[in-house]
């Protein structure tokens, strides 16, 4: 107890007091020396003499020692302890490089056999962490990276620790970033809720609901239901509860809104090729979930490749990527549709399973070559992380990416069926096929073309999931049988229909999700697309029509 | 003429010539009764389907086992025969397989099996034909069958020091659990079994959250919104067991959200060196693991363990050579294999009770350190590592028990009156109060 | 029925009824002894192949593709799986009352819709009924709104996906993915006897030549006639007067029973039954079954099962990384080269030997599908 208590008031001390000199006190030296003791209370009383001095390059020794990297050489009036670098072998032996505790001045390289390790064992290593905390958290408060102050700034605000409010006081100050600075004001707001006195902590609570602190929300309702505080600090309490929880209503509801909608694009993107291909010529492409797949391995070969030839320019890989993707998945396209379902036409039971016969083949395929196990692809730093739209909604970067991209391709998709020549053509083929190859359209060409375009929106479907989900050789699988449920739902009369379907679909989702869980929501949307196809057997816009039924 | 003829004639000539291979298999395979042939041993491990990402490292880990024993001169001087089997990561498959395995192949032991559906659906065969088993991975417990041998962890073994870990001081004094699994057997018992330690322990219900996903599960969004609202006031972790693919977007949501590991730390009971491969580990940096064995473990054994299997996978040209990783069901099952050979010395027989018998009490010099298979209850002792995940896919060990934990399949937590005692009693029994 | 054909029937019957469980029942050391693991396998297969007539009845012969029968599959055998869990009591691992995993999910009781399954004769009511009233209420709704062709197969895969979810949920208390396991004993029998199993098969043996005959019957009946009007041309068929949507539902719902006593047949002899068999891709392999086999053909149905098993028993077994390969290949090529399996190729065979039109050796009934310009 009386060491703990004794590392307690060294800590505050510490945090309170002024800045400790930089020399080497002999203090400090002697400490060192009964590192490497076996008397378990003295190393732990060494590790508090050494903290306690709050020098940056003592603090840096004791990481060493959390990290298992501080030896002792020789023994008795000889014993020096050093810090071990980078580890080697020399011949058979193993060695390492070792420097000075203290200014890391390198002492050259010596056989690991000629060291003795010292252990940081849980006690020391409990001994040392609220000063590396503590400390961390100061560098951490000092750091270039927005997100490592912001994250610091929260942990400060989480311990509440009085001795900390001029540190974030000078750093709000500094702060020009408004999402971190709007995290110190939060971290100070909460010090001094909790340890300010009644004026002070009816301020904090007003600029807490304020700040729309939902973090502050347990210490507010503790303070509010606390009987010894004053009327006026109970009632800012619990208006502030208020606003934030208000406030907190409206960030669900954007948040259920964005999560709809980013799930409604990445199911138009999956749809979309589908859509046209099944307009066109009535085939269901059962490998449309493996064209998805071609696309997202052409993106992880892409990535290698920058990887590993033009490492400074990594974060441009993705942007290359999306025409790669296309492009290859396009390519297997033809040779799926000229090859093979091309024998098909006018039977689309038939097709469906052909296809579904050459699924599984480029599936073992892609298993044999990559291997069974998932492959990494990163994202670049552009698509890391998040949009900090208000207090407590972060709208990760990703998925607005996939909601732009749906919505480039749906433009693209439009200005190419109604504004060029070659959509025409496409037009024409879907309304009648016999008649327009009576007036000079190549049928064949136009299909081999659509079928390439269709597969093509797959592939860059597949390029823009590797974002958000895993890369294996079954990704297909797991989104197949949703984009047959936007095409089915959508009909194939119109490109409007699938963009509603997805919509429609992607929103429910989301929007039941909170109420059932995951599993059960997505069987609701399931069942209320079986029933909606009871009402419209061939989907929201079907083809009208002679043509439409033999 | 009738149009039936020839239909008819087809029928009956597939019908008999489908009875006519039939009875050609039926012929008994010609055992050789000598001494010096080769002893077979089963793999049962997926090689295709869902499941191949983790089994197949099994399967090349128990190979390399048996090659190194051969290169000994292999097990009473007879060397090992792998039969090495596909069940497709196919429930029904995997119970066809191993009732060939011993009927047919007949043979002394078998490595395999990940999932507990996979375990569950061999286990009758096992039982009724006398086999034995080695199941080398982390599991629920609550199970103490005659014919398996458990070289995993059970939940004493990895879930309670994960968790202690996580309230300790040195850990961080977490006072919040927001429980986070996929929707099966293993993290069911898992939540079961810590939602009874957390309790024991002081921590208000109100504090325990539990919330599961299925397999392939890939859209976190709502789930890190309420992971979020939960951990608003500090002081929350997350205790993970989501298996498999579902780790990659549940990592990426919970970064991209704005989360960090120091603000709300995930320990993994599913994640390990070889999953971390296929993954982009950059949203995983900071995060906690619990096994009994890293790659990362600092000791001559695991060194020439690792390099030995590295060097294995090279000349094999099995994918990823050299830059293969091992992990603790890669480590469970090459020290079983190994003590399956002690036990069979010991027991100068290669038939299953006696070598059952011999197996008790045996320990081996494993990567991690020595470990002892338990007296009794068929299952391991073996110490508890916590790690943290690095950039690179390893991890950085940041806390081990002393010695190895007794392994109890039966959790004093939720079951205090039920041991698993096979030399006392038979298996599982109620203890006397 | 012919008199040629009943023999061949009648022998097929003897073989697969009679003969192969006795060389099962033989010594080990006789020479025609079938290991029980053989016979265990093929009464496996058995049950597939009467799944594949309700799949060929409906899809060779009323043109209907349904990517969704496993679950028909499912329904059946969990419903004697319910009654096989029950009936293991307190000898399971935890020794309660309770099903196992029961216990493990902290269930207290036993969930009332568990509790009729104690009895035997509701659960071979069960099995029938269930996969009917369920096939009953699709197919209705779907077949009155004139869901058809390609749409009414995408439909059947939402149904799977739905219902493999719903089944692998632990909250719906049927075992979620680890489904239902570790049966002891089958209405008293042990089920770890071989004898046991030797009956297990041949009940499957006896079940599908009454269900060949069954479908032979309904195929040669008036009925069978309007269904094969209906997969060459619905609309003709609407407006000679008849209801195609009667005629379909009826189909189904006899599919989907056939379905529901396969699964019911398959559960003791495999001893697991788990959601993996309610979903698509397991839906969809039963399809290619059908489709290597011959549709339109009952025999091929059989076949089909039959030999699309085998392989995959004997690929996975010696070229584990090539059974998928050739599972695809072989759907392709059905599809391409074989539209009418392996029967079909046989017959034509035969006819060329024979040097007889290839239409007259495959049977009168065995139309071309009719060439249609652009639409599905």
């Amino acid at each position: 107890m009386k060491r703990s208590l004794l590392l307690l008031l060294l800590c505050v001390a510490w945090l309170a007091g002024p800045p400790a000199s930089h020399a080497q006190s002999p203090d400090a030296l002697k400490a060192l020396g009964d590192l490497a003791v076996d008397d378990a209370d003295r190393r732990e009383a060494a590790v508090g003499v050494l903290g306690a001095t709050r020098d940056p390059k003592w603090l840096e020794f004791l990481t060493a020692l959390r990290d298992g990297n501080v030896y002792a050489r020789g023994k008795g009036k000889a014993l020096e302890v050093v810090v071990g670098g980078a580890k080697s072998t020399k011949g058979d032996q193993d060695v390492i490089d070792i420097a000075t505790a203290y200014d890391r001045k390198p002492l050259g390289t010596v056989p690991v056999s000629s060291l003795t390790e010292i252990a940081a064992d849980r006690r020391l290593r409990i001994a040392i962490k609220p000063f590396l905390d503590a400390d961390e958290t100061r560098v951490q408060l000092a750091s270039p990276d927005a997100e490592a102050r912001r994250g610091a700034a929260v942990k400060l605000g989480h311990q509440a620790d009085a001795g900390a409010a001029a540190v974030v006081e000078a750093a709000i100050a500094k702060e020009t970033v408004p999402n971190v600075r709007h995290a110190l004001e939060e971290a100070l707001a909460l010090i001094r809720l909790a340890h300010g006195d009644a004026a002070v902590r009816v301020l904090a609570a007003q600029s807490l609901g304020g700040l729309h602190s939902s973090d502050a929300v347990p210490s507010l309702q503790r303070l509010a239901a606390d009987t010894n505080a004053s009327r006026a600090e109970r009632d800012a309490a619990t208006h502030a509860i208020r606003q934030i929880e208000r406030w907190s209503l409206l960030v669900r509801a954007i948040e259920t809104a964005f999560q709809g909608a980013s799930l409604a694009s990445i199911l138009l993107l999956m749809a979309l090729g589908l859509a046209i291909v099944f307009g066109l010529m009535g085939v269901i492409n059962m490998a449309h979930g493996e064209l998805m797949a071609l696309g997202a391995y052409s993106t992880f070969v892409v990535q290698n490749v920058f990887r590993a030839r033009w490492p400074a320019w990594f974060d441009a890989y993705f942007v290359v990527a999306l025409p790669v993707s296309f492009i290859v998945a396009a390519l297997v396209g033809v040779v799926l549709e000229r090859g093979v379902i091309r024998r098909l036409y006018g039977r689309p039971l038939e097709t469906l399973l052909l296809t579904w016969g050459a699924s599984l083949i480029i599936q073992q395929g892609l298993r044999l070559w990559f291997g069974a196990a998932n492959v990494d692809v990163s994202s670049p730093r552009w698509l890391s992380g998040g949009f900090a739209l208000m207090t407590g909604l972060t709208l990760p970067f990703n998925r607005i990416f996939i909601i732009a991209l749906a919505a480039v391709s749906v433009a693209a998709m439009y200005w190419l069926l109604f504004g060029t020549g070659a959509g025409l053509r496409i037009r024409a083929v879907t309304q009648n096929r016999g008649m327009s190859s009576c007036l000079g359209v190549r049928a064949g060409w136009v299909d081999a073309t659509t079928f390439a375009l269709g597969a093509g929106l797959a592939g860059l479907a597949g390029a823009a999931l590797t974002q958000i989900g895993n890369v294996g050789p079954s990704l297909g699988q797991n989104y197949i049988v949703d984009s047959f449920m936007v095409v089915v739902t959508g009909g194939v009369g119109k490109l409007a229909g699938t963009i509603l379907a997805a919509a429609g679909i992607g929103g429910l989702n989301k929007g039941i999700e909170p109420a059932l869980g995951a599993v059960f929501a997505k069987v609701a949307i399931l069942l209320m697309v079986i029933l909606f196809l009871q009402r419209r057997p061939a989907g929201l816009f079907a083809t009208r029509g002679r043509s439409a039924e033999a | 003429m009738s149009t039936y003829s020839r239909r008819d004639f087809l029928k009956t000539g597939l019908v008999a010539a489908g009875a006519g291979v039939a009875m050609s298999h039926a012929f008994p395979s010609i055992v050789g009764a000598q001494s010096k042939e080769p002893v077979k041993i089963g793999v049962l491990h997926s090689l295709s389907g869902t499941m191949a990402i983790s089994e197949v490292s099994l399967r090349d880990v128990v190979l390399m086992a048996v090659d190194e024993i051969n290169a000994k001169g292999g097990v009473m001087g007879r060397k090992i025969q792998p039969v090495v089997v596909d069940p497709a990561s196919n429930w029904d498959l995997f119970a066809e397989k191993a009732k060939q395995l011993l009927l047919q192949d007949k043979v002394a032991v078998v490595f395999g099996c990940w999932t507990s559906v996979s375990r569950k659906s061999v286990l009758p065969v096992f039982e009724n034909n006398n086999g034995l088993l080695f199941y080398p991975v982390q599991y629920e417990g609550e199970e103490c069958s005659k014919n398996v041998f458990y070289t995993g962890a059970c939940p004493n073994q990895q879930l309670i020091p994960g968790a202690e870990y996580l309230m300790s001081k040195e850990g961080g004094s977490y006072k919040k659990f927001y429980l986070l699994g996929t929707d099966y057997v293993f993290p069911r018992t898992a939540n079961k079994i810590l939602r009874a330690f957390l309790l024991a322990k002081g921590v208000p219900a109100a504090n325990i959250e539990e919330e599961y996903t299925p397999f392939s599960h890939q859209d976190y969004q709502t789930i890190v919104g309420k992971i979020k609202r939960f951990a608003s006031g500090g002081g929350a972790c997350v205790l993970s067991t989501i298996n498999g693919d579902s780790n990659v977007p549940f990592y990426k949501e919970f970064a991209n959200q704005g989360l960090r590991s120091e603000n709300a730390p995930i320990m993994a009971y599913s994640v390990a060196e070889d999953e971390l491969r296929g993954m982009d580990t950059s949203a995983l940096v900071g995060h906690l693991a619990a096994w009994n064995y890293f790659q990362s473990v600092e000791n001559a054994a695991n060194k020439k363990f690792v390099n030995a299997f590295k060097e294995y996978c090279q000349k094999n040209n099995l994918p990823g050579g050299n830059k293969r990783v091992t992990d603790d069901p890669m480590e469970a099952a090459y020290f079983g294999v190994h003590i399956w050979k002690q036990a069979v010395e010991k027991a100068k027989s290669f038939d299953v009770d006696p070598v059952r018998k011999a197996v008790y009490g045996q320990t081996f010099a494993a990567p991690v350190g020595t470990i002892k298979m338990h007296e009794y209850n068929q299952h391991t002792y073996r110490p508890v590592l916590i790690g943290e995940i690095l950039k690179d896919g390893q991890f950085k060990i940041i806390s081990r028990t002393k010695g190895n934990v007794e392994p109890e399949p039966w959790s004093k937590y939720t079951s205090p009156d039920k041991g698993c005692d096979w030399v006392n009693h038979k298996g599982t029994y109620q203890k006397k109060a | 029925m012919p008199r040629r054909e009943v023999i061949a029937v009648g022998a097929a019957a003897l073989v697969l009824v009679v003969v192969l469980p006795l060389c099962n029942a033989l010594p080990p050391t006789s020479a025609l002894h079938l290991s029980d693991f053989r016979l265990n396998l093929f009464g496996k297969f058995l049950a597939y192949a009467i799944l594949a007539l309700g799949l060929d009845l409906l899809w060779g012969y009323a043109g209907v593709l349904s990517l969704g029968h496993g679950v028909f599959f499912g329904l059946g055998a969990y419903a004697m799986g319910m009654h096989l869990m029950l009936e293991i009591g307190a000898k399971s691992v935890y020794q309660s009352a309770l099903p196992d995993f029961m216990v493990w999910n902290q269930v207290k009781e036993l969930p009332l819709f568990w509790r009729p399954f104690y009895s035997d004769v509701f659960t071979l009511v069960a099995i029938v009924v269930v996969p009917g009233l369920f096939a009953l209420a699709f197919g209705f709704l779907a077949f009155r709104s004139r869901i058809r062709g390609v749409y009414f197969s995408i439909i059947t895969q939402a149904l799977a996906l739905s219902a493999w979810l719903v089944f692998n949920r632990n909250e719906m208390r049927l075992g979620g993915t680890n489904g239902l396991a570790d049966f002891k004993t089958i209405f008293g029998f042990p089920l770890n006897q071989p004898a046991t199993q030797r009956g297990l098969y041949t009940v499957t043996a006896l079940v599908l030549v009454i269900a060949y005959l069954a479908c032979r019957w309904i195929t040669r009946s008036r009925a069978g006639k309007v269904l094969v009007a209906i997969r060459d041309s619905e609309t003709r068929v609407l407006f000679s007067g008849y209801s195609p949507a009667s005629y379909k539902l009826f189909v189904f719902v006899v599919s989907a029973v056939l379905a529901g006593v396969a699964g019911a047949l398959y559960a003791p002899q495999v001893g697991i039954i788990t959601p993996a068999k309610i979903g698509v891709l397991p839906s969809i392999e039963m399809v290619v079954w059908v489709a290597a086999g011959g549709r339109g053909t009952l025999v091929g149905a059989v076949a089909g099962a039959f030999g699309v098993n085998w392989m995959q028993s004997w690929l996975t077994t010696s070229y584990p990384d090539v059974w998928l390969l050739f599972l695809g290949g072989l759907f392709m090529g059905v599809v391409l080269f074989f539209p009418d399996g392996v029967v079909g190729a046989l017959a034509r065979l035969g006819a060329i030997i024979r040097r007889v039109p290839a239409k007259a050796a495959l049977g009168r009934e065995r139309a071309q599908p009719a060439p249609v310009s652009n639409r599905p």
